[in-house]
């Protein structure tokens, strides 16, 4: 186990801002909190997981590591533009083309002495349940809500006996944030709140194809109506310089024909991959919040946010915390899935049978599926006759260990869900 | 940690099962939805590979309205950020419809501007039964269509018609869709 003396190990003054708060008590420090090497120790031993190293990512790699986090793991697939040099700014000209995380994690580990930063190229999904489980603290910098779900899902499914990984989340669009907390199964979750989020504002399709009234409306009117009619099957890679160029060309001939003007290269670029322009300042301030959280947590130095900070800067400087409350029929925290021993000789109906049995599984009409396969589906009518053959076969031709089992009914607000185990 | 710990110990003991292969947040939610789908008579799904409960084909048969015998299949694709994203939904037959366009492109406000995570497969199911018993004329993405639609309702009525047949509107040919 290390020792306080990381933090003391250099200049005297090199840590006193940290030592500052963690050497003594404050008005608001928790019972429970010990000043002094305790906390300092903590901070020196536990593992921290940053994913993503873009906008937000950098300024959270270079916060937590000023934090006195020793420890620091961080996940991005990106690769670096050079429209990112603006505000990630861990990254030069010279780094265009190179791995975010490896480069981020290299430029902070030369900054600031005596931190390990262990970057990893690749996507969230490449890693599995035992790499997750090392952290004690998880800090999300994303901009996809796909990442997010599935990020949130993962660390809620580790929950057990010994296991809670807190998840603070920042997000940033434009000049509006937000940096939350989350303690899986015991507060709101990222999927409690989906339908908080507005999907992005489209416009109607309608529009696009009839009344054009704005250079956007143009652009997508290339990509969504045109691009299908004359490219066929070829998916539009919004990466590509020629399919974009493809795009303004047929944009503009558009605009012309309406009389609207403002069509440029750079604004099909920004329409079609959906650009929200970053601010930088907004990525510090939701980076600094969500920060300050892990270190909270880390150390119970101060309570930590409950659960839910939201910032706008559009006008002003305006934040607004609040409890976001927990669903209770959250698809993902609210049902949590259970161990289910299963003999591979039964039969699907046979299965069922036995769920009816339990009382907390007694269902009206209940459909089964795995990740891979409908089992049997009672609705609509042509799956159900599709899945019926399978009520004959035997579990082990259906099934192996380690599946999850999810059973839904008409009558259940959220779906049951098992883990499969095989045993004679 | 300590905070947390203690009130991780105060909550009753909650613990997962991890799997191997896990079912994700749009798969539970497709199959829920799949379960409370109340299909009319005149509606039935296709599904290629029932495996598959993401992508599959709805086809409409109306039995009133201007539309009334004819079989119209749309494509349904689900990705897995359902239902934050909307489902795909493509008309797979080149129809004279004012809210369809020749691609199979459907205007539907509740499948772009208008979707919502709380609605789910039965509203869209829903929303496009209604456009071939309500064709809809001031949100146009056929427009000759439209056009006719507003100017005369009885040559909009005969053109749907021929259409339907497989035969030509002005100068496009259209497939046949009596079923």
């Amino acid at each position: 186990m290390a020792t306080a003396t990381v933090l003391g190990a250099e200049s005297p003054d090199r840590w006193r801002y940290l030592n500052n708060i963690l050497n003594r008590k404050g008005p608001y420090t928790d019972e429970a909190f010990t000043p002094g090497d305790e906390p300092k120790a903590f901070l020196a031993d536990a593992k921290i997981l940053v994913i993503g190293a873009g906008g937000l990512g950098c300024e959270i790699l270079k916060n937590l590591a000023l934090s006195g986090f020793k420890d620091i793991h961080v996940i991005d697939m990106d690769t670096i533009d050079i429209s990112n040099l603006n505000r990630q700014f861990l990254f030069r000209e010279a780094d265009v083309g190179k791995s975010k995380a490896e480069v981020a994690a290299a430029f902070v580990m030369k900054r600031v002495r005596g931190v390990t930063i262990t970057p990893f190229n690749c996507a969230i999904q490449d890693k599995d349940d035992e790499y997750y489980k090392q952290f004690k603290i998880v800090v999300c910098g994303l901009d996809s809500v796909e990442a997010r779900r599935w990020m949130n899902a993962t660390l809620i499914n580790l929950v057990d006996d010994e296991t809670l990984i807190p998840l603070i989340d920042g997000g940033t669009e434009g000049f509006k944030g937000q940096a939350r907390v989350i303690l899986p199964t015991i507060s709101s979750c990222y999927e409690c709140s989906l339908d908080m989020h507005t999907p992005r504002a489209a416009v109607p399709l309608c529009t696009l194809a009839s009344i054009p009234r704005q250079p956007a409306h143009c652009i997508e009117w290339a990509s969504v109506i045109q691009w299908p009619k004359e490219k066929g099957d070829l998916k539009l890679d919004t990466d590509d310089p020629e399919h974009i160029t493809w795009l303004f060309t047929k944009a503009l001939e558009r605009a012309k024909e309406f009389n609207i003007p403002g069509v440029t290269y750079s604004m099909t670029q920004g329409v079609v991959k959906n650009i929200i322009p970053a601010i930088a300042s907004t990525n510090a301030i939701v980076a600094a919040s969500c920060c300050n959280e892990a270190l909270k947590i880390a150390t119970t130095a101060a309570p930590y946010l409950d659960n839910y900070m939201m910032y706008t800067g559009n006008e002003s400087i305006y934040t607004y915390t609040f409890t976001h409350e927990k669903k209770e029929n959250c698809p993902v925290c609210g049902n949590l899935p259970q161990n289910l021993e299963v003999n591979p000789e039964w039969t699907l109906e046979g299965l069922m049978e036995r769920l009816q049995e339990r009382p907390e599984t007694t269902l009206r009409k209940p459909s089964l599926r795995t990740s891979s396969k409908s089992l049997y589906l009672q609705a609509p009518k042509q799956l159900e006759e599709q899945t019926r053959p399978n009520l004959e076969k035997k579990l082990k031709e259906l099934m192996e260990t380690g599946d999850e089992l999810s059973i839904s009914d008409p009558g259940m607000p959220f779906n049951l869900r098992f883990i499969i185990t095989m045993s004679e | 940690m300590l905070k947390i710990w203690s009130m991780k110990q105060q909550q009753q003991a909650a613990s997962a099962a991890s799997g191997k292969k896990k079912v994700t947040a749009a798969q539970l939610r497709v199959q829920k939805d799949l379960g409370e789908l109340s299909l009319p008579p005149t509606m039935k799904t296709h599904f290629p590979d029932p495996d598959d409960i993401l992508n599959f084909t709805l086809t409409i048969e109306p039995d009133e309205g201007m539309y009334k015998g004819g079989s119209f299949n749309f494509d349904f694709t689900i990705n897995q950020n359902f239902p934050h994203d909307p489902p795909k939904v493509l008309c797979k037959q080149k129809i004279y419809h004012p809210n369809i366009d020749l691609e199979g492109k459907v205007c539907l406000n509740i499948l772009r501007e208008d979707w919502k995570p709380v609605l789910n497969l039965n509203a869209v199911i829903v929303g496009l039964q209604y456009l071939f018993l309500e064709p809809n004329a001031s949100d146009p993405l056929n427009k000759e269509a439209a056009e006719d639609l507003k100017n005369n309702r009885e040559t909009f009525k005969r053109n749907v018609r021929t259409s339907m047949a497989g035969g030509y509107v002005k100068t496009t040919s259209y497939d046949r869709v009596m079923k």
